[in-house]
């Protein structure tokens, strides 16, 4: 199983992304800068968190208008998987791939502590390794992590099981609408994720709840 | 446009300068006849307090900087220290101050983006921050607004460079009213063989300006950050820089890059006093001229003069000298990063410092004394005169449950959750305890379990009541912290803040300040480093509280056997290691006297250096072995906020015996040196804990069992039993509530 990482300037989050899709899959990705004219053969494409081009203009405005997202997009329409977490998840969503947008948080302050997230849709090729329904732990870092989509898109998300995280417990760490902490694109293999999967991977993260979703995609055992 | 080099240098100009009017014959007695005007701006940015330490140097240079692990102390832009397996660990703490008062958010954004690029610029990668903050009265008209704008603007600037906040302080005080503290802290990770330092080799070789242009902004900062405000402090807001945080994070992957390829002879970040510092500073070490053409440096606005250029405080820049045959791979590493790669200039052998101006040589001046002859002070001052004891029956009573609520739900102690889940405290993915605990540990990439602890301390309480034993208490309490995680601590850096020099009683604090930092340093083998020194801390002619803070780094060697504050399970022996005969005696300086009795008298508690070592080395030991299952050190609010705090990190209560014939607000209350509490699973009447109490008794160290943890109660002594959730509750709403404005 191989993947690929690719890095915009301003990203900060590529090296734990990296390391963790290191521990879990036993093989480095390929790491993609946003310059390279080639897109590796790979199996997962992830766009990881910070703050690409500053979060100047809009957060992932820039980046997504980058032509190496012409080339996510081309493997994205071919089936391949393709993740965004936080400054990925938000390009993604300027990169037309999911629909919706993410506001600054209700509080208008950046935060970053541990939220519950409930496993919605347990099918897909992120969340096989749990179980519908299933409550993990796993941490947030953002400061513009409101989701919000009218009520329209909504209805399509929550009607066709788009919604494939919720947070749960009352953590919701920034007033997105449902409760959305991450989406599917219709055909399901592009998964935008505002928590950080890669921060809670180990036993010295306090916790390995969020493995589970690396390892179910890179096909290791969880 | 005309730019006037020649101006007459009226002593108005030179006092605007902030040079006195000796300062200003000596620097014409230097170079024999007047300065230009840019060559004044030259000396005011070389000869300021903030660049020149000349109030401090003669007592800095009193203070330890060697050890068998130290690779660079003082004098570099951070220190380095040897952790083994070829690695060190590179940090320094400084102070952005005055700029945080007139605009928090950028002031202090920038403090954290100075101090990420001191760590960067020695060839390290930041790994860890910390931020020492300290603000007025929480009553204060002006502190909500300087309080959300400092946190955020250290959250914006740390966040998106992508280094984990790992610990600080913040701390209220009517005394910090008219001026604030921001203290930043970096630490940064090194091979021991690729430390860059700032001191330029060889002659006729490129001088590189690479990273963000030069703007206006900060024109002067430094100046301004070495005097008192005054109430025309609103129009200095054109002083303070702006930070670029997308900027510094590719610089650091750029100046990573271009480091790892052999290119780099010597380096420079430009800080304070910008292109002129680093500039003289990369010559003088190395014995250089250097010669400056300002037509070549990338400027953000046109129009600029040399003045301006010269003493800008753009943000994100670095000087470079380069190997000649690498600067094509270097200007394609820059590229790639999209940032500016300029030649602006070579080294001479003339020792000259020239600066030419289309066509124009508008300074030349010589570089060693533009730094090394800066005016040193033997400024006067006053012996200490350490605050009266308090009277042996002057205990001022009050419940002590109620005590305990008070103080655990207190601005003092209550948690700083509000302000550091404003920080990524878990970047990088290696931090192994975050904010709350008694040091922020991260563990070392690329090495299976080595670990690296991080505090940062100072009791400013303690400083103004006895200047000497507050110095050694800082350093002490820092020690204490690293040590409480099972850490050997191994070095410090120092930020001493402290009102205007020139007063007698102020330079007493911070000459006995030294001093008593110097024999804490020394006793517990725990180096300065690195440092940093802001004076004129002072409204209106009121000063601060003197505030040495003290950045600790310790090492673990294996951060799975690692200490933390919370109790770990029930049914364990509490021990109150370190404790005087009776527990807790001292309350003078205490929390318990300032906020719940409104008294800011007594001396400062004494720390016995000696016993801090022998109980330490104890407690580290209990750690190691795997004796000890939670560890908290006793600080403000004594032995009842210790153990509040270690209720509440775990949810589980403990019961504690009162000592027959002492005085219970002692007891709990008291800020006693020198002690911990430690929690141990043994059988209270086996072997074990005997031999435990053997091994105390022959260091001289007493750990009496004072209690047992258990139930969903803190219970001390006859007081009634406090839930621990009733402390949680009181201890987690203060800050959210004074930020909202629910209480003062």
């Amino acid at each position: 199983m191989k993947s690929a990482v690719i890095v915009f300037p301003g990203l900060n989050r590529d090296r734990d992304m990296i390391a963790a899709l290191t521990k879990i899959s036993g093989t480095a990705p390929a790491i993609v800068w946003h310059q390279d004219a080639d897109l590796p053969d790979v199996d997962l494409i992830v766009i990881p968190g910070g703050f690409s081009y500053g979060d100047y203009l809009r957060c992932g405005a820039i980046a997504a208008r980058s032509p190496i997202m012409d080339k996510v997009r081309a493997r994205a329409a071919a089936g391949v998987n393709v993740l965004g977490v936080c400054n990925g998840f938000q390009i993604l969503l300027e990169a037309g791939l999911l629909p919706g947008a993410l506001m600054r948080n209700q509080s208008l302050k950046f935060v970053c502590r541990e939220v519950k997230l409930e496993v919605t849709n347990a099918d897909t090729a992120f969340t096989r390794g749990y179980s519908k329904g299933q409550i993990i732990r796993c941490p947030v870092a953002h400061h513009d992590g409101n989701y919000f989509a009218d009520s329209e898109t909504l209805a399509c998300l929550e009607g066709d099981g788009r919604v494939a995280f919720r947070y749960a417990d009352g953590t919701n760490p920034n007033g997105s609408i449902n409760n959305i902490a991450g989406i599917l694109n219709e055909r399901k293999n592009v998964l935008g994720l505002m928590p950080h999967p890669e921060n809670l991977i180990e036993s010295a993260h306090g916790g390995d709840d969020c493995r589970a979703l690396f390892s179910g995609l890179l096909g290791q055992a969880a | 446009m005309t730019y006037q080099n020649h101006i007459a240098i009226t002593p108005q100009l030179v006092a605007d300068h902030g040079l006195k009017p000796d300062e200003f014959e000596k620097i014409v007695a230097l170079i024999g006849r007047q300065p230009t005007y840019t060559e004044l701006g030259i000396f005011s940015a070389m000869w300021n307090e903030h660049c020149s330490y000349k109030s401090s140097k003669k007592w800095l240079k009193t203070l330890p900087t060697t050890g068998p692990r130290v690779i660079q102390g003082p004098g570099e832009n951070a220190g380095v220290v040897d952790i083994g397996d070829g690695q060190a660990v590179v940090f320094k703490m400084e102070s952005h101050n005055h700029p945080s008062f007139i605009e928090p958010y950028q002031g202090a954004a920038t403090g954290v983006g100075g101090i990420l690029r001191d760590v960067f610029t020695m060839g390290a990668r930041p790994v860890a921050a910390m931020n020492a903050l300290r603000f007025g009265s929480p009553d204060h008209e002006k502190t909500r607004h300087l309080v959300s704008g400092v946190v955020a603007g250290v959250g914006s600037y740390g966040n998106a460079f992508g280094v984990p906040t790992v610990g600080g302080e913040v701390e209220f005080d009517e005394r910090y009213n008219g001026n604030i503290l921001v203290n930043a802290f970096a630490a940064g990770l090194a091979d021991t063989d690729k430390i860059f330092y700032s001191k330029a080799e060889g002659v006729g070789l490129h001088v590189v300006y690479l990273g963000a242009k030069t703007g206006r902004d900060g024109v002067g900062g430094a100046t301004m950050a070495s005097a008192e405000f005054g109430d025309d402090i609103e129009e200095k807001r054109p002083t303070v820089q702006v930070g670029d945080p997308f900027t510094e994070k590719r610089l650091l992957e750029a100046c990573l890059e271009l480091m790892a390829t052999g290119a780099v002879i010597a380096i420079q970040d430009m800080g304070a006093a910008g292109l002129t510092c680093s500039a003289v500073e990369m010559g003088a070490k190395g014995d250089l001229g250097i010669e400056l053409d300002l037509d070549k440096v990338p400027v953000r606005e046109t129009h600029m003069t040399p003045y301006e250029m010269m003493l800008s405080e753009s943000q994100e820049r670095m000087l470079m000298v380069l190997h000649p045959e690498k600067e094509a791979e270097a200007r394609a590493v820059f590229e790639k990063w999209e940032l500016d790669f300029a030649t602006v200039g070579k080294t001479t052998d003339d020792l000259r410092f020239r600066v030419l101006w289309q066509g124009e040589e508008v300074a030349n001046l010589p570089i060693k004394e533009l730094g090394d002859e800066a005016p040193e002070y033997d400024r006067p001052w006053t012996p200490s005169v350490p605050a009266p004891a308090l009277a042996d029956d002057d205990v001022p009573q009050m419940d002590v449950a109620d005590a305990l609520l008070q103080l655990m739900g207190g601005h003092q102690i209550a948690s700083r959750r509000w302000v550091y889940e404003q920080y990524d405290t878990l970047i990088q993915g290696n931090s192994m305890q975050r904010p709350g605990g008694d040091a922020g540990v991260i563990r070392v990439d690329g090495h299976p379990n080595k670990g690296l602890a991080f505090t940062s301390d100072v009791n400013p309480r303690y400083c103004e009541a006895d200047p000497y034993e507050g110095g050694k208490q800082a350093v002490a309490e820092a020690w204490r912290n690293l040590t409480a995680t099972g850490a050997e601590p191994l070095a410090a850096t120092d930020n001493l803040n402290f009102g205007n020099p020139e007063r007698p009683e102020i330079m007493s604090q911070l000459v006995h300040a030294i001093k008593g930092i110097g024999e804490a340093c020394r006793a517990l083998d725990f180096p300065i480093v690195s440092g940093n020194v802001s004076l004129y801390n002072e409204t209106n002619g009121r000063g601060i509280l003197p505030t040495p803070t003290i950045g600790g780094v310790g090492l673990l060697p294996d951060w799975t056997k690692m200490a933390r504050i919370g109790f770990a399970a029930e049914n364990q022996m509490i021990l109150l290691v370190g404790a005087p005969p009776k527990r807790g005696t001292h309350l003078g300086q205490s929390i318990y006297l300032r906020d719940l009795h409104g008294r800011r008298d007594g001396s400062a508690p004494h720390v016995d250096l000696a016993h801090e070592r022998r109980t330490g080395d104890f407690v580290r030991k209990l750690i190691r072995d795997g004796v000890a299952t939670a560890v908290h050190d006793l600080s403000d609010g004594g032995l009842a906020v210790a153990l509040g705090e270690m209720a509440v990190a775990s949810g589980i209560g403990a019961t504690i015996a009162d000592l027959n014939g002492q005085d219970p607000i002692l007891q709990y209350f008291g800020e006693d040196q020198g002690r911990y509490l430690v929690t141990v699973d043994l059988d209270p009447q086996g072997d074990e804990i005997l031999s435990l109490w053997n091994q105390a008794e022959q260091l001289g160290v007493f750990a009496p069992w004072i209690g047992t943890t258990g139930g969903t109660d803190l219970i001390l002594g006859a007081a009634r039993p406090v839930p621990v959730a009733d402390l949680k509750a009181a201890h987690e709403s203060w800050f959210p509530s004074y930020m909202d404005g629910v209480i003062a």
